[in-house]
């Protein structure tokens, strides 16, 4: 299997590949569209500011790319927000393969920001694929400030608000947190993503 | 509901482990990849690198180790030790570790702080802060990886802790040098009143050294995490155990699974 990872110019690619090498799958960081077009699975991470990835994402060319791929695409952090239409932090417009504005977490009175650690998910779609073989009770690894609204989500999570901690539409799937960095339950997640069916 | 996250510390000496003790008398602990991969099976919930030799003598930390860590484990970590520049960073960042700490290079230049929060994003940047009582006022020390250069940068903690948020730290490390290596439990009032003046997320370090000191700073000073490196690398407290004794009494506490 092909698998493309995007390079959006963030912080902390490699993880990916590194997670995905874990688990035996070959990847490709990459910006070149045709690589990108032609790849089984597309990971769209991204660690840092959403105008600011926007901004790469549009330098590279990829805006089109990204919304016109059929074939299964997981976001990742940041990347699960660029999916949406907007977002608040530096006012940016995203790619709008998900309908809604991306928000800062309202935090309650001596809640930390970001939210940074181990939480766990509410499956509110609990036969989608990349639920597999998970319990439900799996700790996952976060850090964040800003998050989406919940309608496209397959699982919410909690800091502040309820938030979107899994979205899906169509081949578009992504996690707030990160697989990568979240031990035996995100290595599952990433697995389930690459599983031949999922498509 | 977010689980408070026990966090071993690695002191890194020349590409080895170490631990120290009141941070003299450095002795050999053994592999990184190693040490950082047997925690990460016992359940560490992030693992944190100083590489203490790198601040005093104005080197930047080594990116190979870094990128060996990375390729071995499935959790976060965070590097420390003569990161002076969004460069450094940018290369530590992009050997796969998931946060920077600055400490002594922040002191030095305080807009690091936000030079690096601009280039990443807050969620990267940890400051780690030295602070020690001085009658009645908490104060900061610079280079405290070398005793011999060690210096008084006349700043007061809690100053200095409202100015990193400011600048954009994301979160912050507290090291109370009064407590450290002594193993009679970490400085809850310190921490209680600097958890008081943090809106991001604080690390307790210094002076672990049995599960009740973990239960204490967690119940007592409402800290995020807790880190600790002696008792954990001399195997006298595991960390599965001490995760299991907190849940036990009632902290939030990520258990892992035994594998199927």
């Amino acid at each position: 299997m092909t698998i493309a990872v995007i390079n959006s110019g963030g912080a902390n690619l490699g993880s990916v590949v590194h997670a995905l090498n874990r688990l035996g799958a070959e990847s490709v960081l990459t910006r070149d569209a045709v690589q990108i077009r032609a790849a089984e699975r597309v990971i769209l991470p991204g660690v840092g500011a959403a105008a600011w990835a926007m901004n790469a994402l549009r330098e590279a060319g990829l805006v089109e790319v990204i919304r016109s791929l059929n074939q299964p695409v997981l976001g990742i952090c940041l990347g699960l927000q660029l999916l949406f239409e907007r977002s608040e932090e530096g006012d940016a417009e995203c790619l709008g393969l998900i309908p809604g504005t991306v928000q800062k977490l309202a935090v309650q009175p001596g809640q930390r920001l970001p939210h940074m650690g181990w939480n766990q998910l509410n499956w509110t779609v609990p036969d989608d694929p990349l639920a597999r073989g998970l319990t439900g009770d799996e700790w996952f690894y976060f850090v964040h400030s800003y998050a989406a609204p919940t309608d496209a989500a397959v699982a919410t999570s909690e800091h502040g608000d309820r938030f979107a901690a899994i979205v899906r539409r169509g081949n578009f799937a992504a996690c707030q947190f990160h697989p990568e960095k979240s031990a035996a339950a995100g290595g599952r997640i990433l697995g389930n993503f690459l599983e031949r069916e999922i498509a | 509901m977010v689980a408070v996250r026990i966090i071993p510390c690695l002191d890194v000496r020349d590409g080895r482990v170490v631990k120290g003790v009141r941070f003299r008398n450095h002795r050999e602990m053994g592999d990184i990849v190693e040490l950082a991969a047997r925690y990460r099976d016992e359940g560490a919930d992030e693992l944190v690198f100083y590489d203490i030799t790198a601040s005093p003598q104005r080197r930047s930390v080594e990116v190979t180790w870094v990128e060996k860590v990375a390729e071995a484990i499935d959790i976060p970590f965070c590097v420390a030790g003569g990161i002076r520049d969004v460069d450094t960073a940018r290369a530590v960042l992009h050997a796969g570790a998931d946060k920077v700490s600055v400490n002594s290079p922040a002191l030095e230049r305080p807009e690091l702080i936000s030079e690096l929060a601009d280039a990443f994003g807050s969620q990267c940047v940890v400051v780690g802060i030295d602070s020690i009582r001085d009658g009645s006022a908490l104060r900061v020390r610079q280079y405290t990886g070398d005793p011999d250069n060690m210096v008084d940068p006349r700043r007061d903690t809690e100053h200095w802790v409202e100015e990193v948020q400011r600048l954009g730290a994301g979160e912050i490390v507290l090291n109370c040098m009064d407590a450290d290596g002594v193993r009679t439990g970490y400085d809850l009032e310190q921490l209680g009143h600097i958890r008081r003046l943090s809106r991001v997320p604080l690390i307790a370090s210094g002076g672990a050294g049995r599960e009740q000191h973990f239960l204490d700073v967690f119940e007592q000073a409402d800290v995020d995490g807790a880190l600790a490196a002696t008792v954990f690398h001399s195997g006298q407290i595991a960390i599965p155990a001490l995760k299991r004794w907190l849940g036990e009494r009632g902290v939030v506490t990520r258990q892992e699974k035994k594998k199927q």
